[in-house]
C-alpha cells in the first residue's frame, strides 16, 4: 500500500522566486507530522500546494496522494479524495449561512465520490453533535460562514468542517496564531479527537507551544524551503531552547 | 424639414404604425384625442437618444431601431400557448390577472369581485362612453416619451381598486404573457389602494417558447393611501432577444409602507423605471432590485424618488451581476422638496463582473431644497473574491458551485426583502434559473 502522502524533490516558485527547493516528506496513515520552521521557510506554501491554491507554479517534483498524482487534480478533488487544508486565516462569507456552506460542501463532496447525499434530518442531526462536541452553539451555525467570529470560534469552524467530512489528511496551518490558551485547548482536543489510525495530519507551526497540545509522532525543520533536520518529539523542545538559527546555516 | 415626424433608426416614422393600430386601440373621442397628444408628445423627440439625459446610458435608437407593429388580439392558438406558460409559473396562490399580447383574458384571469377588490379591463373603460374621467387613465404626472408611446398605443390592462381596511388574502399578480414574435404590446394597469389597505402585488413577465424579438411596453400606475402597506415583487423573465420598456408611477400617501422588488434577467433591451412620489408624512420606501445578465443583454433600472413631504425615509438597494458583456444601468434620482424636512433618502448599488467586457453605468443624483435632510448615496464594482473562492473549492465545491454560492449570497440581501415565503422562492427560483443556466 503506498504512503498516504508522498512529495518528492517538490519545487515550487511564485511568481519569480523559487520557494520550495526540492522538498521531500513521506506521512503514514496514523502518524502525525509537525513542520516547524522560521517565518518564510516554506511552511505555508507546502500546505497551500498541497492543497491546490492557485498561483503556485510546480516546477519539478511531484506529490502523491495515496499514489495518485494530486497536482493533477483541481482543488475539489482533492478535497473530496480526503485532503483538508485548516486555513490560517479562515476566510469571511458573508451571505452564506454556515449551515448551509457545511450541507453544500458536504453534498458535494459525496456527490464527488459517488455516493448519496445526505438527507437534511440526518446532515442537521449530525452537525448538532460535532458541534455540541466543540462547544460551537447553535447560532453560530445561522449566521454567515465565520462572520464576526471570534478567532478562535474560526479556528473551531475549521475543527467542526474537519469532524464532519472526515479526511484522511489534515493539513492544520499555524492553528495556534491568534488563539489564546483556551481557545487552543478547545481547538487542539477537537484536533486530538480526531486521530485514528486511518488518518494523518501534518500540524504547521512556528511555536512549540501547540505541540504540547497536538504530540507529533514526527518533527520536520523547514529552513529555506527544504526539510534540514527530522527527528521525534523531542526535536521541537531542542528548538524550542536553541532557536532556529543554526538550521539556516544549514541550508545555506 | 418636418420635426414632428417620429425617429427611429430606420428613418422611418411610427405615424404609419400608429394610423394602422387606430382602429384596433379602445376608446372613442376625449380618449382619440388623448392618444393623439400622448403620441405628438412622443414624436417631438421620437425614441430616446443618448442625448436624452434620462436615457444617456440607454439609447433606444440605438438598443431598439425601431417600434414593432402592435401585437394582433390573441387568437385560440395564442390563447394555449399561454395557458401552457401560466400553467408553468410556480408562484403559490395568487389571483392572476392574464394579460396575453397586450389583451385581458378573463379565461385564464381572476376577475371576481369581493372581499373590497374590484377588477376591471382598461378597454372596457377605455370604450365606456358613459364613463366621464375614462380619457383621463392614460394621463400621466411623468414627462417621459416611452409613458407617452404607451398612453398612445395602450390595448389593454387592468384597473384594480382596493377599498379602505382591506386586507388582501392573495396577493394580486399581474401575469404578461408574449405569445408572438416582432410585435409589440401595450399594457397599461392602474391600481388604487385605499387607506388602512394591506395588499402584495405580482408583476409577472414571461413568454410562450416560440415568441422572439418581441417588445413588452408596459406602464403601471399606482396611488397608494394613508396607513397602508403595499408589497410590490417584480419579476421580468422574458426572452433573451426581446425587449421590454416598463414605467412605473407611484404616489403613496401618509404613513405607510411601500416594499418593491424587482428581478431581471429576461430581455435583450430592457428598463423598468419607477416614478415615486412619497406624498404623505411619515412613508417609508424601500426598493431592491436585481440584474443578473448575460451575453450582450442590457438592462436598465432608473428610480425617480421625490420625498414632496416631510418626515419620510427611502433606501434604495440595487445588486447587479453581470457576465460576458453584458450592460447594466443604474439610475437613481433623490429628489427633496423644500418642505419636506427630515427627509431620510439612501441608495447603494453594488455590482458584481464575473467578466472583464462586462459594464455597469451607475448615476445617482440629489436634489436637495430642504434643510435638516440625511441623504446619501454609494457604489461598488467588484469581482468574485478568489480566497472566497479558494476556500470553497478547497471544501470540495466545484469551481462553477462556489461562483454560484457567492453569487447568491451577493443578491442575497436584496432577495430577503420579499416578505411573502411563496414570493421569494419565486424570485429565488428565477436567480436560480440564471445561475443554472450559467453552470
Amino acid at each position: 500500500m503506498p504512503a498516504l502522502l508522498e512529495v518528492k524533490n517538490l519545487q515550487v516558485r511564485v511568481e519569480e522566486r523559487e520557494i520550495l527547493h526540492g522538498l521531500t516528506l513521506t506521512v503514514n496513515a496514523g502518524e502525525v507530522h509537525a513542520i516547524m520552521g522560521p517565518n518564510g521557510s516554506g511552511k505555508s506554501t507546502l500546505s497551500h500546494v498541497i492543497a491546490g491554491k492557485p498561483g503556485y507554479e510546480v516546477t519539478g517534483g511531484e506529490i502523491l496522494f495515496k499514489g495518485e498524482d494530486l497536482l493533477e487534480m483541481e482543488p475539489d478533488e482533492r478535497a473530496a479524495k480526503g485532503v483538508f487544508l485548516a486555513f490560517q486565516y479562515p476566510v469571511e462569507i458573508p451571505g452564506v449561512a454556515t449551515m448551509t456552506f457545511l450541507r453544500t460542501a458536504l453534498n458535494a463532496q459525496r456527490k464527488a465520490r459517488g455516493e448519496d447525499e445526505f438527507s437534511t434530518p440526518d446532515f442537521l442531526k449530525k452537525v448538532r453533535e460535532v458541534a455540541a462536541s466543540l462547544n460551537i452553539p447553535q447560532d453560530m451555525l445561522r449566521r454567515g460562514v465565520n462572520v464576526g467570529f471570534s478567532g478562535g470560534e474560526k479556528k473551531r469552524n475549521e475543527v467542526l468542517q474537519m469532524a464532519l467530512f472526515q479526511p484522511s489528511l489534515c493539513i492544520l496551518d499555524e492553528m495556534d496564531s491568534g488563539l489564546d490558551i483556551d481557545a487552543l485547548r478547545i481547538a487542539s482536543e477537537g484536533v486530538n479527537a480526531l486521530r485514528s489510525s486511518e488518518r494523518a495530519m501534518v500540524v504547521i507551526t512556528h511555536y512549540q507551544r501547540l505541540l504540547n497540545y497536538i504530540v507529533p509522532d514526527h518533527v520536520h525543520v523547514m529552513s529555506k524551503g527544504r526539510v534540514v533536520k527530522t527527528g521525534g518529539k523531542e526535536l521541537a523542545l531542542e528548538l524550542e531552547a536553541s532557536g532556529y538559527a543554526q538550521y539556516e546555516d544549514a541550508a545555506a | 424639414m418636418n420635426v414632428a415626424v417620429a425617429k427611429t433608426t430606420t428613418g422611418a416614422t411610427l405615424d404609419g404604425t400608429f394610423a394602422a393600430a387606430r382602429g384596433r386601440l379602445p376608446g372613442t373621442g376625449p380618449v382619440t384625442e388623448t392618444r393623439q397628444r400622448a403620441y405628438d408628445e412622443f414624436a417631438v423627440g421620437g425614441l430616446p437618444t443618448r442625448r436624452v439625459e434620462e436615457w444617456k446610458y440607454t439609447d433606444l435608437r440605438k438598443l431598439l431601431g425601431d417600434v414593432a407593429p402592435l401585437a394582433a388580439a390573441p387568437d385560440q392558438a395564442a390563447l394555449a400557448e399561454a395557458r401552457k406558460a401560466v400553467a408553468a409559473l410556480k408562484d403559490g396562490d395568487t389571483q392572476k390577472l392574464v394579460l396575453v399580447d397586450g389583451v385581458l383574458v378573463a379565461e385564464l384571469s381572476d376577475l371576481a369581485a369581493g372581499n373590497g377588490i374590484t377588477v376591471h379591463a382598461l378597454s372596457a373603460v377605455l370604450a365606456d362612453e358613459a364613463s366621464a374621467a375614462r380619457a383621463d387613465l392614460l394621463l400621466s404626472k411623468v414627462k417621459d416619451p416611452m409613458l407617452s408611446l404607451n398612453a398612445a398605443f395602450a390595448t389593454d390592462g387592468v384597473i384594480i381598486s382596493v377599498a379602505d381596511g382591506t386586507e388582501c388574502a392573495k396577493p394580486l399578480q399581474i401575469v404578461h404573457v408574449t405569445t408572438k414574435s416582432k410585435v409589440a404590446s401595450f399594457t397599461r394597469s392602474l391600481i388604487r389602494i385605499g387607506n388602512k389597505a394591506k395588499v402584495t402585488l405580482v408583476e409577472t413577465f414571461v413568454a410562450a417558447e416560440a415568441a422572439k424579438n418581441y417588445q413588452v411596453h408596459d406602464t403601471t400606475v399606482i396611488w397608494v393611501g394613508d396607513h397602508s402597506n403595499l408589497q410590490h415583487v417584480r419579476v421580468m423573465e422574458d426572452a433573451l432577444d426581446a425587449a421590454s420598456i416598463a414605467s412605473a408611477v407611484v404616489t403613496v400617501g401618509a404613513h405607510s409602507k411601500f416594499n418593491t422588488f424587482s428581478l431581471t434577467n429576461g430581455g435583450h433591451v430592457s428598463r423598468y423605471q419607477s416614478f415615486i412620489t412619497l406624498a404623505g408624512e411619515g412613508t417609508e420606501l424601500s426598493t431592491n432590485s436585481i440584474h443578473l445578465l448575460r451575453g450582450q443583454q442590457h438592462a436598465d433600472c432608473t428610480f425617480v424618488i421625490d420625498h414632496a413631504t416631510p418626515g419620510c425615509l427611502s433606501r434604495e438597494n440595487f445588486r447587479a451581476v453581470l457576465d460576458d458583456r453584458a450592460h447594466s444601468v443604474f439610475q437613481g434620482k433623490i429628489s427633496v422638496h423644500q418642505i419636506a424636512r427630515q427627509t431620510d433618502g439612501k441608495m447603494m448599488s453594488r455590482a458584481l463582473l464575473l467578466s472583464d467586457e462586462a459594464e455597469i453605468d451607475n448615476k445617482p443624483e440629489l436634489e436637495i431644497f430642504a434643510d435638516d435632510v440625511q441623504c446619501g448615496h454609494g457604489a461598488t464594482v467588484g469581482a468574485l473574491d478568489d480566497s472566497l473562492l479558494f476556500y470553497l473549492r478547497a471544501r470540495g465545491l466545484p469551481e462553477k458551485e462556489a461562483q454560484s454560492l457567492l453569487i447568491q449570497a451577493f443578491v442575497g440581501e436584496a432577495l430577503e426583502s420579499i416578505v411573502d415565503d411563496d414570493l421569494r422562492d419565486v424570485a429565488i427560483g428565477a436567480a436560480e434559473r440564471w445561475l443554472e443556466a450559467r453552470a
